[in-house]
């Protein structure tokens, strides 16, 4: 048996997905733009793929859904545009945003930064997300724009965006969320919820990679970040992608529909794999269950290095995710990780694993007991649990020079 | 950044055969107790080397016979991935009928090249250099213990970039021999800075006391002072004639900076020293006018004579300086 648990890293596409994409690369291939009918054959599957965006949103008609390459574009797209129109050409200089957003917002900001534009990243709690009070009190009337992240990649723990939204609306500030790991998790009502800019993906929600979107509520001005032909009502330019559009849709609309049921049914298995491993001693997960993505656990197992366990899972055919420093090409510790863990441990002994509607219960069972073996065998190695001490004069103190 | 690095290389495809073979199954994990050792008459050193907190910790116990010095038996527990965990189970077997002396002198390119499936490959990508430090670090702990003495009294040198285990002073005359300007070029010529690159600059993966950023500016400074030094006390005597060829070209190219250049650069001219040839009469300094001063007439005439009178004077009287 194999077993895939880093489905907050992408997911497999849905075969029925798959099943809708196929007739739109040899068959139906023509450039919408085009006039004749090779073109408009694809045309009523786009409004149908476009109408299941909205439909699975609740976006309102007079809002946009752009269709982009990915969530990075559409992270990227908001904040340089919003440079580019508020700041630049405004009266603006300031950007809010988070310790623990995706690298496409902690990057791009880093690059505003480099031009001059002054960012505020704000801290976490112990649960691993900003509180929204925190939020208000940064916010000035230089703020151009606050971004912050719908749920966290990392340890699943869902942010405050209602309540942020409440705050950015009185303070009359753009608010913009990348909603990755929220969108297909966990219902998102962008009518409910006072938000100008969702930054979304379809692979994160069992569509094809190399699709996303950017909803722009009421359809407000956000000067392009590719400029181009007319395409996406010159919003976006760049030769639709129909196969992936029409993917995007349909992925959506089966994430969505019956939303409740399905993360019920994620939400029960995940507890169980939690419970189970939780019944190992000296092991914590990170954030209140009630206010995480149904499918997330991010789990620090004392005296077991991150990338060690994620050995031996691979050798059990399992697949999961660390953020231990030694996992990452520059041996640097998680960001993550760092806010909201205590002692710096959990940068190195956090274990994610992420479940989708397609784990099922046999791969749950396989996993805990796989989970366990590999706790035990690197236990039995780890100095952590040895009995003989050392020499006298021969403990260590503190790190050493091997500070972080 | 070129084609092969457009899909970076998976980590764990990087480790040699033995890397992973060690750390599914390895050999001398576990631990030696005291109450035993003292049964057999020997005698137990537990040292350790990092913490959970930092990310790697290692424990290595040796069990010693005192009459020889020899270590007969070794075990390791380790807190730390796979590369940390076939590290120092190879340092372990490296220490085992080795005496303390012999095993404080194996350094952390021992245990990676004893991790080689091939004498050429490396057994762990660069960045995985770092976990056999561990082992080196340790074991220096552990005889430190044993003799009674600080575990930095068997460093005979400074260790700027413990992966690749260069010294400040090879640091120091590798950049002067070879004029180096850039970290990439200290990289190239000794590797230090290319594994896990904590001594490059502060901010890395651990605390280092010396970085290459102030090693190099350091040192170019010193390079620098020693250049006009040499063309002060070139000046001043008739050493210029006894000098190597480079020194002659550094001072000559000393006072042009100092005298010359800046009165060409104010007429858009430029001008570089060739070559320097020496004879028992004439000291033939070949130069190429760059700039303005190509082609300029007075290139030929004023301005040779003034560069001339004035090398003739603070170098040596049988300087001819020859524009080519």
């Amino acid at each position: 048996m194999q077993v895939y648990l880093d489905n907050n890293a992408t997911t497999m596409v849905d075969p029925l997905v798959v099943k809708t994409m196929t007739p739109f690369f040899s068959e139906i291939y023509g450039n919408p733009n085009s006039l004749h009918k090779f073109g408009t054959a694809a045309h009523p599957a786009i409004s149908k793929a476009i109408d299941q965006v909205y439909t699975a949103l609740n976006a309102a008609d007079a809002d946009d859904i752009v269709f982009t390459s990915c969530a990075t574009e559409s992270n990227n797209w908001v904040l340089q545009s919003i440079y580019t129109d508020y700041i630049v050409n405004g009266d603006k200089n300031h950007i809010v945003t988070t310790e623990v957003e995706h690298p496409s917002i902690l990057a791009t900001c880093k690059f505003l930064e480099d031009q001059g534009v002054k960012v505020t990243y704000l801290p976490v709690n112990e649960q691993g997300i900003v509180e929204s009070h925190t939020v208000a009190s940064f916010i000035t009337d230089k703020t151009a724009l606050v971004s912050i992240m719908w749920a966290s990649n990392e340890t699943g723990m869902i942010f405050p965006i209602s309540e942020i939204g409440e705050i950015c609306k009185t303070k009359g500030v753009l608010f913009h969320s990348d909603a990755v790991q929220a969108i297909g998790k966990i219902p998102v009502d962008l009518q409910n919820i006072h938000i100008d800019f969702v930054s979304m993906s379809a692979h994160k929600f069992h569509g094809p990679k190399g699709i996303g979107a950017l909803y722009i509520k009421n359809s407000q001005a956000l000067t392009p970040l590719l400029h181009g032909g007319e395409h996406m009502g010159g919003r976006r330019s760049g030769t639709l992608n129909v196969p992936l559009i029409v993917g995007m849709g349909k992925a959506i609309e089966l994430a969505t529909a019956n939303i409740e049921e399905t993360s019920a049914k994620i939400r029960a298995k995940r507890d169980k794999l939690e419970d189970a491993i939780l019944e190992l001693s000296e092991t914590f997960v990170v954030g209140d269950r009630d206010n995480r993505t149904p499918n997330t656990i991010l789990i620090s197992i004392r005296g077991v290095e991150g990338e060690g366990m994620l050995w031996d899972l691979n050798n059990g055919q399992i697949g999961a995710s660390t953020g231990s420093a030694c996992a990452s090409e520059e041996l640097e510790a998680n960001t993550v990780m760092l806010a909201i863990g205590a002692d710096n441990e959990l940068a190195h002994t956090g274990i994610r694993l992420s479940l989708s509607r397609f784990t099922t219960d046999e791969e749950i069972d396989y996993t805990i007991n796989h989970f366990k073996d590999a706790v035990f065998r690197l236990r039995a190695i780890s100095s952590s649990f040895a009995k003989q001490k050392p020499t006298e004069g021969g403990e260590v103190q503190e790190c050493e020079l091997h500070h972080h | 950044m070129a084609k092969d690095d457009l899909l970076g290389a998976s980590l764990w495809d990087a480790y040699s055969n033995k890397v992973t073979t060690l750390m599914n199954n390895p050999q001398h994990q576990g631990e030696i107790f005291e109450a035993d050792v003292e049964a057999r008459g020997n005698q137990l050193i537990v040292a350790d080397f990092g913490a959970e907190s930092c990310g790697d910790a290692v424990r290595l116990y040796w069990e010693i016979n005192p009459k020889t010095d020899i270590i007969i038996n070794s075990k390791f527990k380790s807190f730390g991935c796979g590369t940390a965990i076939a590290s120092s189970d190879i340092m372990t077997e490296l220490c085992i009928g080795k005496t303390v002396d012999e095993a404080v002198k194996i350094t952390n390119i021992d245990v990676e090249f004893a991790l080689r499936d091939d004498p050429e490959t490396p057994a762990v990508p660069p960045q995985k250099m770092h976990c056999s430090v561990m082992a080196y670090d340790v074991i220096k702990k552990a005889a430190g213990l044993y003799k009674g003495v600080d575990a930095e009294s068997f460093e005979d040198e400074i260790i700027v970039c413990e992966c690749a285990r260069v010294s400040l002073s090879t640091l120091q005359e590798v950049i002067r021999l070879n004029d180096l300007t850039t970290i990439e070029q200290i990289t190239d010529y000794t590797k230090a800075g290319g594994f896990c690159k904590s001594c490059i600059r502060p901010g890395g993966h651990e605390k280092r006391e010396y970085y290459l950023v102030d090693i190099l500016a350091d040192t170019r400074r010193e390079i620098d002072e020693e250049k006009m030094k040499a063309a002060a006390d070139a000046g001043g005597n008739a050493a210029f004639e006894d000098m190597t060829l480079v020194q002659q070209i550094k001072a000559i190219d000393a006072e042009i900076d100092e005298s010359i250049r800046q009165f060409l650069i104010m007429d858009g001219g430029d001008m570089e020293v060739i070559d320097v040839k020496s004879s028992d009469e004439n000291i033939d300094v070949y130069i190429r006018y760059l700039g303005a001063c190509n082609g300029c007439a007075s290139s030929a005439t004023g301005t040779l004579y003034a560069i001339e009178s004035t090398l003739k004077e603070k170098l040596s009287k049988k300087i001819r300086v020859l524009p080519i």
